[in-house]
């Protein structure tokens, strides 16, 4: 591959967009702001598509990758650092254009019907573009740093987006709760990549592994601490415990871009993180024991919150934690193709999930309640129908695209040494719930008879419509290029590293799958799933009391589940209320008022007290002006033509000779 | 003629005359309240100061100081122009010329 690719017109195309949409997008009619928005990544996604052609047979060999793009200008170059301003397209950053752009374009569509009567509507597709433009930046950056810069930018594009009906408190409060959680994670992020600077002297991620690999000393202290200060910053932005609570709050935002950043796209950087500095993770069984953990541990948690929403959007978000929480058990157990693999179905089955809710909430005018809806079905067919596909998909049924994924990942935790068992049966209750709460979701909302008959509910426009049918599609056939050999397609970039001695490092080798095996497993997992769906049957449709009486036999852990184990209950009163309270007591009346207030009422103070002696001269007298003139003329004259320092040795004389007698 | 006459004035005349025509314009600027006679305090200042130019000049034979002199009294004449055109405007605006009433420029 020697013709150019020009990468950086896939970041800088929806930048242009959000220039020329976010300046002058009030003054420029509506037509054209569609189709600037639209052009943007729909261009995008054709350079995209226009790179992978050369290499897109999967499992083929591909020898001209990575294809490396460096800006012509050196970017930061001090002393014994070097950072160039470069792009990296290989299996792993082209699979995540795909989609990013891909499903991206599709929701760009969408919200062209969804937002069509919103005041604000160049403004929320500048944001769409802006957004686009610093995920490609992060998604194609070929060090730290230039990931670092999209990691920033996409936190501001979500912030816009998430506070984008900023009138309303609860949604600018939501889009603050979103930005300050997600810098704690970003400090994780900043501290590893001094650490790496430090002790590598380098950011760009090949030269890392390089480094790694040729000093077999290279195994866990430093690197478990750099490893575990990323695995921060993926928590961060990736919603796992314990930073997962800006999530729920997103919701806030307009429903496509839930399905865009929330779901499908931003919220995985942390997991596409992970898998691109793989290799540190590899030298730690530690970080990667921390990793699996944690994703385990949040899967199950947000899956056991979802069970009890009844908003539509926060059952998908908790879901969406809890799928999260699924690629980090992925990555956790060195599976990082597994992982990757569940983010791109899970991008397609959760944007088409949270796009179908949005046609629902579209449709029955804001109301996003499940308990007010029910009897869907007859009114949305097409939205029905494209949910079912996303329930069936998310739920694990084959052949629909999450089975697969799901499957590969429980299939590698399950073949993972240690304590793989653990993290397997945490990852099948997890399917198990997962089931239950989407086929909940769908039963009350599509199911029964509508329990809000006074609305009259209609299907959307085409521009919805579309992409909710493409996503359906992809949802039901992207699982099966795992088939095709997806996972050695990656396999150069997240590869096959070499085993040493730890049984931890041992990457499963997909060629050698033992199909018994997995073809056992599978067969759990689906009946898991089966037996997900059996239950929600019974809750909402054959004995729709029970889900009542279950949380009245249960009263402590259903209020403990409804209130989201009062996780941000805890947080305020350990962190949020402290830190107010220092704010107030130490930064506000001792710093603020006291010192630099302080400071401040002195300074002003002293030159008012001079003013006021000092304008008294300023009388407004012409002739007294002229005098103080006269004056300092004489005195400059007399400072200059009398010999003062003879004056001085002469009166000094004069003292000593008094002095002497 | 006699000797008297024939003898050259001293340097030290001219200063002096020249440091008492200045001195007179300083206190003529400080202690006269008309704003013209002011102005007229002000040309005398200069013109104390362009006679120590001409003695010098006279003295050390350089020509510097009398093209000084020169400058001065172009200065002196566009100021008087300026100068004059102010007095007249001040005096129909205020219909005064005392320089102690003339202050609305004060705090």
């Amino acid at each position: 591959m020697n013709a150019p690719l020009h990468l950086w017109l896939i970041p800088l195309l929806p930048f242009a967009g959000f220039l020329i949409n976010g300046i002058l997008g009030r003054r420029l009619p509506k037509w054209i702001v569609t189709t600037v928005a639209l052009l943007a990544p729909l261009a995008a996604f054709g350079v995209v598509l226009n790179a992978a052609q050369g290499f897109f047979g999967i499992g083929a060999a591909v020898s001209s990758l990575p294809y490396i793009e460096t800006c012509p200008l050196p970017w930061i170059n001090i002393a014994a650092l070097h950072v160039d301003f470069s792009f990296v397209l290989d299996q792993l950053s082209l699979v995540m254009l795909l989609v990013v752009t891909g499903v991206g374009f599709l929701i760009h569509v969408y919200s062209v019907g969804y937002m069509n009567d919103d005041e604000g509507y160049a403004r929320y597709f500048s944001y769409l573009n802006l957004f686009l433009f610093f995920m490609t930046v992060l998604v194609l950056a070929g060090n730290a740093l230039v990931m670092f810069i999209g990691w920033e930018g996409v936190g501001l594009a979500s912030y816009l987006l998430i506070g984008f009906y900023f009138q309303k408190k609860s949604a600018a409060d939501a889009g603050k709760k979103a930005f300050i959680v997600n810098r704690i994670g970003d400090f994780g992020f900043l501290i590893a990549m001094f650490l790496l600077v430090a002790n590598f002297g380098t950011l760009t991620f090949t030269e890392i592994a390089t480094k790694l690999g040729q000093d077999p000393g290279w195994n866990g202290g430093v690197v478990t601490v750099i490893a575990l200060c990323l695995m921060m910053g993926a928590a961060g932005k990736s919603a796992q415990l314990p930073l997962y609570i800006w999530l729920p709050d997103a919701m806030e935002g307009p429903t496509p871009v839930s399905a865009l950043i929330h779901a499908a796209t931003m919220v995985t950087a942390g997991v596409y993180m992970v898998a691109r500095t793989h290799v540190l993770f590899d030298h730690s069984p530690f970080a990667l024991g921390v990793v699996a953990t944690v994703g385990a541990a949040t899967a199950i948690f947000a899956a056991t919150i979802a069970l009890v929403q009844n908003d539509i959007k926060r059952v998908l978000a908790y879901s969406t934690i809890s799928q999260l929480g699924y690629m980090f058990l992925g990555c956790g157990v060195a599976a990082y193709s597994a992982a990757i693999f569940h983010l791109m179905t899970h991008a397609f089955f959760k944007a088409l999930l949270f796009l179908a809710a949005g046609s629902v909430i579209h449709a029955i005018g804001g109301e996003q309640d499940l308990r007010k809806m029910g009897g869907l079905w007859r009114k949305l067919p097409i939205t029905f129908a494209v949910t079912t596909v996303g329930v069936l998909a998310i739920a694990g049924i084959p052949p629909f695209a999450g089975f697969f994924s799901k499957d590969a990942i429980l299939y590698a935790a399950f073949n993972q040494g240690t304590n793989g068992k653990i993290l397997y049966s945490v990852g099948l209750i997890t399917a198990l719930l997962t089931a239950f709460y989407m086929f909940r979701l769908w039963y009350l909302a599509f199911m029964g008879t509508s329990r809000s008959p006074e609305v009259h509910p209609h299907e959307s426009p085409w521009s919805m419509r579309g992409p909710l049918l493409i996503l359906a599609a992809l949802s039901i056939c992207g699982g099966w290029i795992w088939l095709y050999g997806f996972g050695e397609f990656l396999a150069p970039v997240l590869g096959a590293r070499v085993a040493e001695t730890n049984s931890w490092r041992l990457l499963i080798p997909y060629t050698q799958y033992s199909l018994s095996l997995e073809t056992v497993l599978s067969i759990v997992a689906v009946l898991v799933a089966l037996e997900g769906w059996l239950i929600a049957d019974k809750f909402y449709r054959r004995k729709p009391a029970r889900p009542a009486s279950l949380a009245a036999a249960l009263p402590s852990g259903y209020k403990l589940l409804a209130n989201k184990y009062f996780v941000d209950e805890f947080y305020g009163a350990t962190v949020v209320k402290p830190l107010l309270g220092f704010s107030k007591v130490f930064l506000e009346w001792v710093v603020d008022v006291g010192i630099l207030g302080g400071a401040a009422w002195l300074l002003g103070g002293m030159a008012t007290f001079a003013g006021a002696i000092l304008q008294r001269w300023q009388s407004g007298n012409l002739r007294s002006y002229a005098a103080w003139l006269a004056a300092g003329a004489a005195a400059v004259l007399l400072f200059l033509l009398v010999p003062w320092t003879t004056v001085l040795a002469y009166l000094a004389a004069i003292h000593l000779g008094v002095a002497g007698h | 003629m006699n000797a008297f006459f024939s003898q050259e004035v001293p340097l030290s005349w001219y200063l002096l005359l020249s440091a008492i025509l200045f001195s007179l314009g300083v206190v003529g600027f400080l202690i006269k309240r008309n704003l013209i006679t002011v102005f007229m305090s002000i040309e005398l200042m200069l013109n104390g100061v362009n006679l120590s130019f001409v003695t010098f000049a006279h003295q050390w034979h350089a020509v510097k100081g009398q093209i000084f002199v020169f400058f001065v009294m172009m200065v002196a004449a566009a100021e008087a122009a300026v100068g004059l055109a102010i007095i007249i405007a001040v005096f129909r605006a205020r219909a005064t010329l005392a320089v102690d009433r003339i202050d609305r420029m004060k705090l």
